[in-house]
Parts: C-alpha cells; sequence; structure tokens
C-alpha cells in the first residue's frame, strides 16, 4: 500500500516536473575520460571533495587524485573558462537541474586556473 | 499545601493585536536587515576589522544575560521558598526563555555565515567558551521548559522545587558562560578579569528582573487584573538591591583594573577622554542605569509608573552597560609593542570609532521585537498570568 | 560526544599515525625538504609534527615606507580593497612603524598571523574551523567557519581579517570568502610545493633580506641557526602563545 502511495506520489510531482525542466546540456573544456566513471561521480562527488577537503587543508595533502581545482581545469565551460555562469556551465547546470545548492565557490575560484590567473 | 492558583490567557483582544503588529514589524524588519547583509555581506554595517562585534552584540548579549535574570522571580519562589512569588514564577520562566530566544536570534542572524547554523550545532570544539555556551542555551531551554511544564501541572507541582533549583544553577553556569566569553580574551585590555563572569551575574539580575516587572506591570494593567502592593514593594525592592550590585561591582571592576598602571590608558579612556564611550559609561550606565532607578525606586512615596519607569531606565542603562564593554573594550587598540607609539595602514595604535548603520541597528532592535513577540503571543495562548495577583490571594500561598 | 563534535578526529588520527609511517619510510626526503626548502623530486609528504615553519624578522633591515611584503602577499592571495571603508579590508600582513616613547627610536616591520604553538583564535573557535597543522602553521577550514569572529576578539595580534563582500577573483590556489575570517597562511600553498612565502620572496628581491623563512625544528636550517646565534624576540612574549614568527632588533 506504501509503495503504490509512495509511486503514485511520485508520478504526480516528480514526472511533470521532470517531462517540464530539460536536462542540462554542458560543454566543457577538456572532455575525456574523468578519475571514476560517470555514474560514480554523479553519486559521490560531493563525498569524495568532503574526504579529500579535510586532507589537503588539514594535512597538507596537494597531489590527492581528488581536487576540486583538477574539476574545474577539466570541467570548466569552453566559453567563459568557469563552471558557473549559466545553464550549460558544468556545476552550475547540473546542480540547478538538481535543485540544490552549491556553496563551493562562495570561496573556491570557479574558472580554470589559466582563465583565473588575474596577474602574470 | 496552597490553594489552587487560577492562570488565564491575555483577554485583551485589541491590545493584544496592537502589541503583536509591532513586535512582528521589528521582528520581520530585522529578518530584512539580516537577508540585505547576507547578501551584501557586513560591507553595509558600521562594523570591520577592528570593531568586529557591533550593535547586533549588544543587544544580543544584553538579552541573553537579562534572560537568565528573568528566572529570578521563579528561582525566588522554589529555591529561596519566598511563596509568595509563586503564582508569578511561570510569566518569570516564560519572560526568560524568550528574551534568550530573542538575543540568540540576533547573535544567529550576524554571523558571517548564518547559513552554516548547522555546522555550529554539529561540529564542537570543547576547549572553546563558545562552544559551551550552545549547550548551555539549548540546555536552558530544556531546564526551564521541564520547570514550566513542572510548575504549571499540578500532579507534577512537588518536582517543581527540584526543577527549580536545577534552573538555578543552569542559569548561574550560563551567565558566567557568558560573562566568560569576555573575561577569557587574553590580549584586550578592557576584560581579562575574572570579574566578568560574576559582574554579568549580578548585571543579569539587574536587567532581567526590571524586564519582567516591566512585562508583569503591563500585562496587569491592560488586563486590569488586581497586582497586590506588598508583593509589588518586595520586587522593586529586590531590584534596587540588583541594581546597587552591579554599581558596586562596575565599580570594583574599574578600580581593579586602576589599581595595575598598565592599564590606566584604557581606564581614562572609559572613565575619561574615551567621547561617546565615557558619555555611555556615566550618562548612560552610571546615571540612567543606577543612580536614577535608585532614586525611583527608593525614594519615599513610589507609584506603579515610577516603578515602570526605573525600570526601563535599567533597561536603558544596560543597553548602555553593554555598549560600553563590548564597542568601547575593541575600540581601545591592542597594545601589540608595549613602549612604542605605533602606526599601520591596520589602524594599529588608533582609537578606532564605531557608527553603527541602518542595517544593524535594525537587526539589534529585532532582538527586542522578537523577544517582545513571542511573550506578547505565549501570553494570549497559554495560561501564564494568574488571575489574581493581589496580595490576600498571594498571602495565601504564603505558608 | 566528542566523537560527534569531531566526526573525523578519529580518522585524523588514524592518518596522522599512517602519515607519521609515511614519513619514516622518506625521512632522507623529508630532511632535504627541510634543509633546502626545497624538494625537486615532487614526492610531497604531509604536514608533521618534525616541522615548524616560523620566520625571523630583522627590523634593522626592514625599510620605513618599504611595502614589497605587503604587496607580494595581497598579489600572491588576490586581497583587494573592497567597495567599503578602508578598515573593511583584509590585511594579512601589514607593515607597523614604531617609534619609542621615551628614545625616539623609530623602526619599521611586518606583522602578521604569529603562527603561536598556543593560539588563542583556535582555543576560542566554537566549531574548530580555526585549527592548527601539525607543522604549526595556523589556518581558518572555511568549510566550517561560520563567521562569529570571535577568534578576530581573542587575537593578541589584529592578525585576522573578516571578509566583509562577495568575492570573484581568488587565486585557484587560495580560497577565500565572503562570511569567513581569514588570515596569513605563511602561503600554505607555497609551502607545500617548498617554496618560500611570497613576502619572504619579495623581501630578498627588492634587496631587502629582512625575513627569513623556514624550519625551527631543523637544527641545519638558516633560521634555527640565526635563532640560536643572535638575539630575537617573541611579540608580546609575555602571553606565553610562543609564535612562530620572531623579531631582531626590537
Amino acid at each position: 500500500m506504501k509503495r503504490w502511495l509512495a509511486l503514485l506520489l511520485f508520478a504526480l510531482l516528480a514526472l511533470p516536473a521532470a517531462a517540464e525542466v530539460p536536462k542540462p546540456v554542458i560543454a566543457i573544456a577538456k572532455p575525456g575520460q574523468c578519475i571514476a566513471p560517470v555514474e560514480e561521480m554523479r553519486r559521490n562527488h560531493m563525498d569524495m571533495l568532503r574526504h579529500q577537503r579535510d586532507r589537503t587543508l588539514r594535512l597538507g595533502e596537494r597531489e590527492a587524485k581528488v581536487s576540486l581545482n583538477a574539476c574545474i581545469d577539466c570541467h570548466a565551460s569552453r566559453d567563459n573558462g568557469s563552471v558557473l555562469g549559466d545553464k550549460e556551465n558544468f556545476c552550475q547546470g547540473c546542480h540547478a537541474y538538481a535543485a540544490v545548492k552549491l556553496d563551493c565557490f562562495e570561496c573556491h575560484q570557479a574558472k580554470a586556473k589559466k582563465t583565473a590567473e588575474i596577474k602574470p | 499545601m496552597t490553594a489552587h492558583i487560577a492562570y488565564r490567557e491575555l483577554g485583551n483582544k485589541s491590545a493584544f493585536w496592537i502589541l503583536f503588529l509591532i513586535t512582528a514589524a521589528l521582528a520581520a524588519a530585522g529578518l530584512a536587515a539580516h537577508l540585505t547583509m547576507e547578501h551584501h555581506g557586513h560591507v553595509i554595517t558600521g562594523m570591520d576589522n577592528r570593531i568586529v562585534w557591533g550593535l547586533p552584540h549588544v543587544f544580543a548579549v544584553f538579552l541573553i544575560v537579562a534572560a537568565s535574570g528573568a528566572l529570578n522571580v521563579a528561582s525566588t519562589a522554589s529555591v529561596f521558598g519566598k511563596s509568595i512569588y509563586k503564582p508569578l514564577a511561570p510569566l518569570s520562566g516564560l519572560v526568560s526563555l524568550c528574551l534568550l530566544a530573542g538575543g540568540l536570534a540576533v547573535l544567529v542572524l550576524d554571523l558571517g555565515r548564518s547559513d552554516r547554523l548547522i555546522v555550529a550545532a554539529t561540529q564542537y570544539n570543547f576547549k572553546s567558551i563558545f562552544a559551551w555556551n550552545i549547550f548551555l542555551y539549548t540546555g536552558f531551554y530544556a531546564v526551564v521548559g521541564a520547570y514550566l511544564w513542572l510548575m504549571l501541572e499540578k500532579r507534577f507541582n512537588k518536582y517543581a522545587h527540584a526543577a527549580g533549583v536545577t534552573a538555578f544553577v543552569w542559569r548561574l553556569v550560563l551567565t558566567t558562560g557568558t560573562g566568560s566569553i569576555f573575561g577569557f580574551l587574553v590580549a584586550r585590555e578592557a576584560y581579562q578579569s575574572a570579574i566578568m563572569a560574576p559582574m554579568f551575574i549580578t548585571y543579569s539580575l539587574a536587567y532581567g528582573t526590571a524586564i519582567y516587572l516591566i512585562v508583569l506591570l503591563s500585562a496587569c494593567r491592560i488586563e486590569q487584573r488586581p497586582l497586590g502592593d506588598e508583593v509589588l514593594r518586595r520586587l522593586k525592592n529586590l531590584t534596587a538591591t540588583f541594581v546597587a550590585a552591579s554599581l558596586y561591582f562596575a565599580a570594583a571592576h574599574h578600580l581593579t583594573n586602576l589599581y595595575f598602571t598598565r592599564n590606566h590608558g584604557v581606564e581614562a579612556f572609559i572613565l575619561v577622554d574615551g567621547g561617546p564611550i565615557t558619555q555611555l559609561f556615566w550618562l548612560g550606565q552610571v546615571l540612567v542605569g543606577a543612580v536614577l532607578p535608585l532614586v525611583l525606586l527608593l525614594a519615599p512615596g513610589v507609584t506603579r509608573g515610577r516603578i515602570v519607569a526605573a525600570c526601563i531606565a535599567i533597561v536603558l542603562g544596560g543597553l548602555a552597560q553593554m555598549y560600553v564593554t563590548i564597542i568601547g573594550g575593541q575600540a581601545w587598540p591592542l597594545d601589540l609593542f608595549p613602549g612604542y607609539a605605533v602606526s599601520s595602514s591596520f589602524a594599529d595604535g588608533q582609537i578606532h570609532p564605531y557608527a553603527p548603520g541602518l542595517w544593524e541597528v535594525l537587526l539589534a532592535l529585532s532582538g527586542l521585537g522578537i523577544a517582545a513577540l513571542l511573550t506578547v503571543t505565549a501570553l494570549r495562548l497559554l495560561r501564564f498570568l494568574p488571575e489574581r495577583v493581589d496580595d490576600t490571594s498571594l498571602a495565601q500561598h504564603e505558608k | 560526544m566528542s566523537e560527534n563534535g569531531q566526526p573525523s578526529s578519529g580518522r585524523r588520527n588514524i592518518l596522522g599515525a599512517g602519515a607519521a609511517a609515511a614519513a619514516l619510510a622518506i625521512a632522507p626526503g623529508i630532511q632535504l625538504i627541510t634543509t633546502a626548502g626545497a624538494h625537486a623530486s615532487g614526492t610531497h609528504a604531509l604536514a608533521s609534527n618534525k616541522q615548524r615553519w616560523g620566520l625571523l624578522i630583522d627590523t634593522s633591515r626592514c625599510k620605513t615606507g618599504c611595502t614589497e611584503c605587503a604587496s607580494a602577499c595581497a598579489r600572491e592571495n588576490a586581497i583587494e580593497p573592497g567597495a567599503g571603508r578602508p578598515a573593511q579590508n583584509a590585511q594579512w600582513l601589514r607593515k607597523i612603524e614604531l617609534k619609542d616613547k621615551v628614545s625616539g627610536r623609530e623602526l619599521s616591520l611586518p606583522m602578521m598571523c604569529q603562527h603561536c604553538a598556543h593560539p588563542p583564535c583556535v582555543d576560542v573557535c566554537p566549531t574548530g574551523a580555526s585549527m592548527q597543522r601539525a607543522d604549526g602553521i595556523v589556518l581558518v577550514d572555511r568549510h566550517i567557519c561560520i563567521g562569529c569572529r570571535y577568534c578576530m576578539m581573542a587575537c593578541p595580534y589584529q592578525a585576522r581579517s573578516f571578509v566583509h563582500e562577495p568575492l570573484h577573483a581568488q587565486n585557484p590556489e587560495v580560497p577565500r570568502g565572503q562570511g569567513c575570517v581569514e588570515a596569513c597562511t605563511l602561503c600554505v600553498q607555497r609551502v607545500d610545493r617548498g617554496q618560500q612565502p611570497a613576502c619572504v620572496e619579495a623581501c630578498q628581491a627588492s634587496g631587502g633580506a629582512a625575513m627569513v623563512f623556514g624550519d625551527l625544528k631543523d637544527p641545519g636550517s638558516e633560521i634555527a641557526k640565526r635563532v640560536a646565534s643572535v638575539a630575537s624576540s617573541q611579540v608580546r612574549a609575555d602571553l606565553r602563545l610562543d609564535p612562530a614568527v620572531r623579531y631582531q632588533g626590537i
């Protein structure tokens, strides 16, 4: 019974919503192989980053496989060199689609390293 | 066994709605100020890297300190066995919780990252008195909440005494914690004294009892409920005692500081040539906050109007005291190089000015608004105020 | 409750042990790092309590009016003046001009986070955002900083700044943002690469050579030798916070 109710609720709420909101179309600067399969990255990237952030900051581990700056270097958009900006930008596009608050870039630079370097 | 006390909600609807709208407007203005500050950053306030705690902290700390003092009447009733105050005890607990809510709201809304409140609630550094205060504040809610329940539920009245003692001890620890926030700052010449904690406890007794009396007298007047002269006489004498004790502690604090020559600079700043800080100390904290209420409360022929005026003066004086303590303590420069005159691009060695901006004034005032809004609403919805507080009905409880 | 309070402290301890083991395994490499302050191999060790990074500042070589160190600091860490009042701008490193009230002797020196061994900012921080690495560098974990500013009240050196407005031009290696407190990191991103802090490099490049950076625990390092041989002092040593920044000639 509960399962049916849940399904009904899902059909009422989620399906029309999914039908109305277009999936983000994202063009990134360096397409290619990520550090893990897409499915795993989609599901776990936040945990990977959370885990690594403490190691980098508190232990000084600088050469880890997981790195926000490395994410940005590959996933920044070709147009503005950033993972933020519009629906087409990697982080912003997907987080807007999934309606999840994105807090990283309150402090972190959202542009790929070369673009961000203001002063040589 | 004492006679049953009948409590009733506020009945005066129009008075309630007027008060509700005023206090709700204040609270809403504070929320708007918070959202604006969160959007633009603290750059739109008068605060900066030297005056890091501004007017919101003045009001927030005042309300938190007053909150523990407002519990005073309840403590006197159950801890010290003065059963004449028993019918007045629930209101005391209520005012206490509402003041704490107002103070904490301002404190939280003034954080740089208020959106991360969950972090403050889940990650603790137990060396920090701030972290301990988070437990003391939430614990205060639990303890006073339980105390209120045991007082108001007739079947459990017998446990109210134990709960009252717990609440009393808790509030002493809580205010010690608040005072220690300042007492533990090693390099701030205006604080760094163990006297901060007991001094804050004394302040809390005066501020809290004054606010309680304002609420009680206004509620009884609006509701036209009888309030006995005898209980009022005792309460105003109690308040006067607390004000005198506060004055004593303030004097002891400054005299102790003056004993050490190295502190003469900061003391001269606060007591003699600190401009607005000095004025707020002498005119605000001492004259309006202590001398005036003492005269109003102790001179013969006290009227209810005079008691309310005295209590309002105590509140104003209390806010002045917090301003002198918090802003004055920061305006005075840190002495990095004793014996040297220093200057830098970061205001080293300078007495730093502070002028609160519109947003932080609104945020600060909203603390009073939220506390009053909660009190008024609770009194309208719940049975906290006794139907009769006249001397004959109170005398039945005095056994 | 303390497990709850420090969710990763247990894990961190385990990691710390692991890191120590790793450090032992590559001990020669570590020696290399501490003496030269540079590791050519690129093998990167974790912060270790075998080291304590510090600065020695010779005030006799620090010129009044010279702000090379402060400019380099602002450049490296992308600190720009904001739209607000000057006192609202972040300053991780500032020059202080001093004048002896009795003798009239004048001197000039840079002031920044002193990276105390017993930092009051770490003690008072309610969430544990103010923290100290094993190698003594005091940092703010902006992931859990709530912007309460208690650390700024507690710091005897006025070394910390609060970010008063939104930022967009950060150095990718130096995250900083609105609503958090920050201070000199000893250019931790450079130190972890084996480089010197930007201020030290700039001081040397300008011919001042008033600043020496290095490992105070390594007897062979220049800073340790100098500290062992010449009189130097810590600012507000009476507070017994044991800062890692030392000054000559005060």
